[in-house]
């Protein structure tokens, strides 16, 4: 055995420690594996931090090690840290294993002699493949300077202005007509019950006029190719039907325009729109689309309005779906978030009883774009409601629904309580379970609604119902409720309840995260790559996620997320190249037989075929080093770096050293 | 640790989706069997047989095959390439007198770290009640029984295929 390993045993304090006997662990090692060229072994408190580094580049330097196998953490954790540990020292990066004996071992089991001996054994297996190992340089390729930002909600607009602002092209991705997503619906923003429109449109109106922005509303992504750096992205721009290069966005066509839709997205359903349509007066881009499937001409082949009185000539029935493909560097995913649908409640009568209502929709009726003007009434159009019944947590933290707390519908029930008394003047009762109001002046305004009067009840709502048992409730919604602090059932009748909704992910958002590769954790929304430490990136090198696709979040974290994605993609912009992992397959022409079998296996088509020399050549521009050609050649002439076969094999060996009750294992004799 | 037949399982993962299904399992802390010892893959496209018939000659008494489900694997459908393989491994296994029961697929994506761990338990219980591989061993005709009702019921193992 040529080569000189160490083994560095780390306690993670009592991570490992508590249930590994580490020291064992690595006197073991120092002393069974020493045939396999361990010449020292050592443990330490914690390998990552700078000592523990110091002492691996120590015994490199001094010891003239030529491999490092480092238990610890998960590799997803910590191999980047020791691998440039060892690069510091003088050892190619690539000539260092990080093994996990926390994740893998001492986090997962009770038993202190079967995870200590399991230790033992993971380590041989690392010891045994890291003598396969090669030094290895990084592949550089250069960065797309351009960047892919999808949804147009705040944390995308955000996104999208931060990396513009600072120089670079952004595509900003829309599958709605206008940008502005959940926040141009609302009225307020709490706790400061500043004008949601009044901060939202000036950011919007950037976005539309900023040069290095190429805005793409109605359009959605279809397909990512490449990886990061360098993808190209697939948009469907859907039929506008709008010559936009004419439209002034004079307003004559819908005002033409003789079919009413009732507006399900932006009005909630609360409202009218025309077929031809923006959602709303401040839309950005300013151009309407034609809705086809509720267009009389579409429907019917005749009307035509719109195109009749266009001042402009900008009507285009004619007008064709668009695909085109972009080159970027990077991809800022902000697709937000859909409501919880009430009608999954039936014992809260969303649906069945007119005067529930959701939250989206309280927002259109108290915001002065909306429906009402802003008047606060009834169904019926004219009524208004002399007592109010808010219901918190509807959908979320509730076993049946969502377990999860959207973490919004507390603050966003107080300013509708706060809303309806300035407004009505009636009487609200807020149903609550916990009331959690955690950032910078919500309990302050939580106090000001205690001051103003509002009646709070804590306990989980039970049923919403129209049967009046008392004269009293005689037309009136009956909100019957278990109040927890006196420990009775009570029956409040009122006239108007708001059901707080809680988000979800969106319907589709599984489709989309397949579309770019990052996963969803079990409630739906996408996993970051860290959930302290890097809560806007994803595994995927070059896909960030900002705002609630991430999970529930208000308008400042959202905002907060949007610039940190921003900043993570200005941080790989200006690196201008980027290193990727030697991950790579590669033929040994003189083994190649020429049969072809890897050519259909890869996916990428990395693998191409020269038919003069009748053997395979791999591309390392494009494949990704998944290595199923390595597994499938018959001839044995592909190889794959880092994982190679000579490394599983041993470590296959190394991991059967010992068996579960730490004997030595019988290799079987054929 | 008693005297009971304690197996030694080795479990390939992908990178991308079943180890770091694990990693989610140790995160959250949830405990499973201490038998399953694993090796990370880039993908489950990558696990060449040899690998499986190695691992059980050096003394597995099971093997674990995990990789991203159908249709998210980050290299696009190779996790199917693993499930080809594992169709055609467990009918070579049945050729050598191996129990095909020795060896799962499991697909797990990163979030199902809870899964993975209850499967792992699962499959250790279930090589727990083969015993110890014994290649050509066969003890109470068992193998024999086996490989007959493979025989007579090839597609029973197509059952064991998670879609």
């Amino acid at each position: 055995m040529t080569e000189r390993i160490g083994v560095y045993v780390c306690h993670c304090g009592t991570n490992i420690a508590g249930v590994v006997d580490v020291v064992e662990v690595s006197k073991w090692a120092g002393e069974k594996l020493a045939a396999n060229g361990v010449v020292i072994s050592r443990d330490y408190k914690f390998m990552c931090s700078s000592l523990g580094q110091e002492l691996i580049q120590k015994d490199i330097q001094e010891l003239g090690l030529t491999r490092v196998v480092v238990a610890a953490c998960s590799p997803h954790l910590h191999e980047a840290t020791f691998r440039n540990a060892c690069k510091q020292a003088g050892l190619n990066p690539y000539l260092c294993e990080l093994v996990s004996i926390r994740e893998q071992d001492s986090w997962v089991h009770t038993d202190k002699v079967a995870a200590t001996e399991k230790a033992k054994a993971i380590i041989a297996g690392g010891v045994a493949r890291v003598a396969h190992h090669e030094a290895l340089e990084p592949l550089r390729v250069p960065i797309h300077p351009d960047t892919l930002v999808v949804g147009g909600g705040i944390a995308g607009i955000q996104a999208a202005l931060e990396v513009a602002d600072a120089g670079f092209h952004v595509y900003l991705v829309e599958r709605e007509p206008s940008i502005g997503g959940h926040m141009a619906q609302f009225d307020k923003t709490f706790p400061t019950l500043d004008c949601s429109a009044c901060i939202l449109t000036p950011k919007m109106v950037q976005v539309g006029s900023h040069p290095n922005i190429t805005l793409l509303t109605w359009s959605e992504v279809t397909k990512v190719d490449g990886y990061v750096g360098n993808f190209v992205v697939t948009i469907n721009k859907k039929a506008r039907y709008i010559k936009t290069e004419d439209c002034t966005g004079c307003g004559i066509c819908w005002e033409k325009c003789p079919w009413k839709v009732v507006d399900e997205v932006f009005e909630a359903g609360l409202g009218n729109r025309k077929a031809v349509y923006t959602p709303f007066p401040q839309a950005v881009p300013k151009y309407p689309v034609i809705d086809a499937p509720n267009c009389a001409y579409f429907l019917k082949g005749t009307c035509k309005a719109c195109e009749k009185f266009c001042p402009t000539g900008a009507i285009d029935f004619n007008q064709k779906d668009e695909t085109i493909s972009v080159p970027v560097g990077n991809i800022i995913l902000a697709t937000g978030y859909d409501l919880f649908d009430a009608k999954r409640i039936p014992q809260y009568g969303y649906g069945r009883f007119d005067n529930v209502y959701t939250n989206l929709e309280f927002e259109r009726l108290c915001n002065a774009a909306g429906p009402t003007s802003g008047n606060i009434v009834l169904r019926d159009g004219k009524t208004v409601p002399k007592t109010v019944g808010i219901v918190h947590c509807v959908g979320s933290r509730d076993e049946n629904y969502n377990i999860y707390c959207s973490s919004i519908c507390c603050m966003q029930s107080l300013k509708f309580a706060h809303l309806v008394h300035e407004r009505t003047g009636a009487e609200v009762y807020n149903f609550y379970i916990d009331m959690r109001t955690p950032s910078k002046g919500y309990e302050e305004f939580y106090r000001r609604l205690l001051d103003e009067g509002t009646h709070f009840v804590r306990g989980k709502v039970a049923e919403i119902s129209d049967f009046a048992r008392l004269p009293e409730e005689e037309g009136k919604l009956i909100v019957q409720v278990e109040d927890t602090l006196i420990g009775k059932q009570r029956r409040i009748p009122v006239d108007m309840v708001i059901l707080s909704a809680g988000m979800q992910p969106r319907h589709d958002a599984k489709e989309v995260g397949k579309l770019f590769g990052i996963a969803c954790s079990a409630d739906g929304w996408y996993i970051e790559r860290h959930p302290k430490l890097d809560p806007v990136a994803t595994m995927t090198e070059g896909v960030f996620i900002a705002g609630c696709v991430q999970g529930p979040k208000d308008i400042p974290a959202s905002v907060a997320q949007g610039a940190g994605a921003a900043a993570r993609v200005l941080g790989k912009i200006q690196q201008k190249e980027i290193s990727l992992e030697p991950v790579r397959a590669s033929v040994d022409e003189q083994k190649c037989s020429g049969c072809r079998i890897c050519n259909d296996l890869c996916p990428f088509g990395a693998i191409l075929f020269h038919e003069d020399r009748m053997v395979s050549e791999v591309n390392p521009a494009l494949c990704q080093g998944c290595g199923t050609c390595v597994a499938a050649c018959p001839a044995g002439a592909m190889s794959g770096t880092v994982f190679s076969n000579e490394q599983i094999l041993s470590q296959i060996e190394g991991l059967l050293l010992l068996t579960v009750n730490g004997k030595k294992a019988e290799a079987v004799t054929a | 640790m008693t005297d009971q037949f304690e197996p030694t399982v080795i479990g390939f993962t992908c990178n991308w989706c079943s180890y770091r299904a694990a990693d989610t399992a140790g995160t959250a802390r949830m405990k499973y069997a201490p038998n399953i010892r694993l090796i990370r893959l880039m993908c489950s496209g990558r696990l060449d047989p040899t690998f499986v018939f190695k691992a059980f000659a050096d003394g597995a008494d099971g093997v674990l095959i995990s990789g991203c489900h159908p249709g998210d694997c980050h290299y696009v459908e190779q996790n199917f390439k693993a499930l080809r393989r594992f169709i055609l491994m467990k009918r070579v296994l049945v050729q050598m007198g191996v129990e095909p029961g020795r060896l799962k697929l499991l697909w797990a994506s990163a979030a199902e770290g809870a899964m993975f761990a209850a499967e792992i338990n699962k499959f250790v219980e279930e090589i727990r009640k083969l015993g110890p591989l014994n290649w050509g061993k066969d003890e109470g005709g068992r193998m024999k029984d086996e490989i007959s009702s493979f025989i007579t019921h090839p597609s029973s193992f197509g059952e064991e295929v998670p879609a």
